[in-house]
């Protein structure tokens, strides 16, 4: 890859968040007073860091050669073909190890954690990606793991479980509320505040309290970074649009950030439409949702008429939550991405072409985003590009769509 | 010194730590979560505290997602919603109790997201005879707006200061509190460990140097014992979960009302010795 275009001229223009952590109204820091000293801490730690030449040579050393990166890009032929408009262009997340982009926010942060010195993490998971990606970095630099995972989730996604206790992790069931991600996350929140002397809460996501939605976005740019220098030179241009699904949003904001400062790239991020947006029965807070106070920051959230959050679904256990990164809430106010959703039916749909035409199992999350270009590719001309992030790959997914298919493994 | 201590200083809650401070005692705050067992449990038991010895009481708004809450309290709100439980119902509730009890300082307690849902959440709550307000998740850089709000009508923000607070950080929290500071004894959840009396002197003794407002004591004080001991070196205790959990194995009103204002009398008792 060439290295002047490597970087990406993002921060000249755009710089997005404050020093005090807001994405315009969004984003900040709503938690507990006991926590505010431990993010005050982290804040300053990553700003010590991240321009750090031996930090950033450890990173960039982990990302290649235990990860595996620079992942590849990949034009979709056969796919391009038979929607018959844009030619479609996959960044492959799901080659990353683990098999999904998750892996590069953990390395990230436990380097931090290593060099804050705390010799125990935790996370919370949904899929169980995260949790997966935790514990294998967990593994690897030999720190104590605890995964909290709803208890639904456990079920849904038990191979993740086996994983993530097969390289030592704790998985910790979560029984409260609705047993999903929301609830893993206010466990984990509980524990932070509890050990916090001890312990590095290791954020899956671009959501959190700031500095939370920062450091994520800024570890999963790397994605961005690689694409769109992988498209000049590959392509010889930039992409028309860029895809990604957005649970949380961080595959999505990891993508994007890169892109923010090129006009004439489209920035399309796809929610969780689960059985469709007119139904209640969804996980789409951008498309349905209030401007609303959860998990420490301030972004659009789906609750009630009395502030209640509210269940979500979603046939996606890592799309399945109710809130959305800070930055996605400024990006769609400020008009600079657009969210769309697509229904579990057609991000199934979706995921069955992917397997037959293109040989690639995705994740059922990243699916979403596959929906989206089944959608919009054929109206669009030839000469158009689309880039999606292919996030994960769906292995983990197997038993459900099998589930769905009526057919007992 | 605090000058926004100045900003209210005839409502019920300076009144009441004024009393107190006459009478050299120390305040007995007590924490219930509003509709938990059930709608018709709340009024009757705040007078049952009050008539047991409490002197502030504190009433929980129930929240989906109680983060910063230990067990006892989260099945609080889960049961308080699920018999339909609104910020709207809490209010009338304080407006049903003040019909009996205009003296005593009645506290909401909560999370953010409650109050950014209602309209005109202040003037409402003001109406009712809400004196103080606490947000577990609005540290102070995020609580401008909402303070302001409530001043305008009389309402007190209640600040926390937590163990990892630095000294520097508790002097601007104090500089702009008002009603009173709550010191958090312990790191964790509500309801969970157990505090160790020494550290919280050692806090509270440098919380009542830099500020005039009054500086009470809450998480993990479960019995009487607990609550004269840290009673030494506050000016008020608030004892919460340990009372929810005894709301929650009462079987009716009457029993609840017989329940709490026993475990109130005796907890005053012990602060009071």
């Amino acid at each position: 890859m060439a290295e002047p275009i490597l970087e990406t001229n993002a921060s000249t223009t755009y710089a997005q968040p404050s020093a005090d952590g807001h994405f315009g109204q969004f984003g900040g820091r709503f938690v507990a007073e006991t926590l505010t000293h431990a993010l005050d801490g982290l804040a300053q730690l990553y700003a010590d860091y991240k321009d750090d030449p031996e930090f950033k040579r450890e990173l960039h050393e982990d990302l290649a050669h235990f990860v595996g990166r620079p992942t590849p890009l990949y034009l979709a032929e056969r796919l391009t073909e038979s929607l018959g408009g844009a030619a479609i262009y996959l960044k492959r997340e799901d080659l990353n190890h683990t098999g999904a982009h998750k892996v590069c926010n953990t390395i990230g942060q436990a380097l931090l954690a290593k060099r804050m010195g705390k010799p125990r993490v935790i996370a919370e998971t949904g899929a169980g990606q995260h949790g997966v990606a935790t514990a294998t970095v967990a593994a690897r630099l030999g720190l104590a793991c605890d995964v909290y995972m709803g208890e639904e989730d456990v079920h849904r996604q038990s191979l993740n479980v086996y994983r993530m206790k097969l390289m030592g992790a704790n998985v910790i069931p979560v029984t409260s509320g609705s047993k999903t991600l929301k609830d893993a996350m206010n466990e984990a929140m509980r524990d932070w505040v509890t050990n916090v002397d001890n312990t590095h809460y290791i954020i899956g996501t671009v959501a959190g309290p700031h500095p939370y939605p920062m450091i994520v976005r800024d570890f999963a740019s790397i994605i961005g970074q690689e694409a769109r220098a992988q498209m000049l030179q590959q392509v010889g241009k930039l992409p028309d649009v860029v895809v990604a699904c957005v649970g949380g949003g961080s595959n999505a904001m990891g993508i994007f950030h890169p892109f923010i400062n090129d006009p004439d790239v489209a920035l399309v991020g796809v929610e969780a439409g689960g059985h469709g947006l007119h139904t209640g029965a969804h996980a789409a807070p951008l498309n349905d949702g209030k401007v609303g106070v959860l998990h420490g920051n301030r972004s659009y959230l789906m609750s009630d008429a009395d502030g209640q959050v509210m269940e979500t679904h979603s046939v996606s256990a890592g799309l399945d939550y109710p809130g959305v990164g800070p930055e996605h809430a400024y990006l769609k106010d400020s008009g600079r991405a657009t969210y769309a959703a697509a229904t579990d039916d057609e991000a199934m749909e979706a995921f069955r072409m992917l397997n037959r035409q293109e040989g690639i199992l995705p994740a059922l999350e990243t699916s979403h985003a596959l929906a989206w270009v089944v959608a919009n590719a054929p109206s669009m001309s030839p000469d158009q590009t689309i880039l999606v992030n292919l996030s994960g790959r769906g292995d983990k997914d197997i038993l459900t769509v099998a589930d769905i298919d009526g057919i007992t493994l | 010194m605090s000058q926004s201590h100045q900003q209210n200083p005839t409502g019920r809650i300076a009144k009441k730590f004024a009393e107190l401070n006459g009478q050299n005692k120390t305040a007995l705050v007590t924490f219930i979560t509003a509709g938990d067992p059930g709608p018709d449990y709340s009024v009757p038991a705040m007078h049952a505290l009050v008539s047991g010895g409490a002197d502030l009481l504190e009433l929980g708004v129930p929240f989906s997602d109680p983060e910063a809450d230990g067990p006892a309290i989260q099945a609080a709100n889960q049961r308080a919603l699920a018999q339909g439980m609104t910020l709207s119902k809490v209010l009338d509730m304080v407006a049903e109790f003040r019909q009996q009890d205009d003296s005593t300082p009645v506290i909401l307690m909560g999370y953010l997201n409650s109050v950014l849902a209602m309209e005109e959440f202040a003037q409402r709550a003001g109406a009712a005879g809400v004196d103080g307000l606490i947000m577990v998740n609005l540290p102070m850089e995020e609580a401008g707006d909402l303070r302001e709000a409530l001043s305008a009508q009389h309402i007190d923000l209640v600040s926390l200061v937590a163990p990892t607070s630095s000294d520097e950080r508790a002097q601007a929290i104090a500089d702009s509190a008002s009603g009173f500071i709550y010191y958090v004894s312990l790191k964790g959840a509500t309801g969970s460990g157990a505090l160790v009396v020494e550290d919280v002197a050692q806090r509270t003794k440098y919380l009542r140097s830099i500020t005039d407002v009054p500086v009470c004591v809450g998480f993990g004080i479960k019995d009487a014992a607990t609550a004269a001991a840290v009673a030494q070196h506050a000016d008020g205790v608030v004892v919460g979960s340990a009372l929810v959990q005894l709301m929650a194995e009462s079987g009716s009103v009457e029993e609840a009302v017989t329940r709490l204002q026993d475990a109130t009398a005796a907890i005053r008792q012990g602060i009071n010795a």
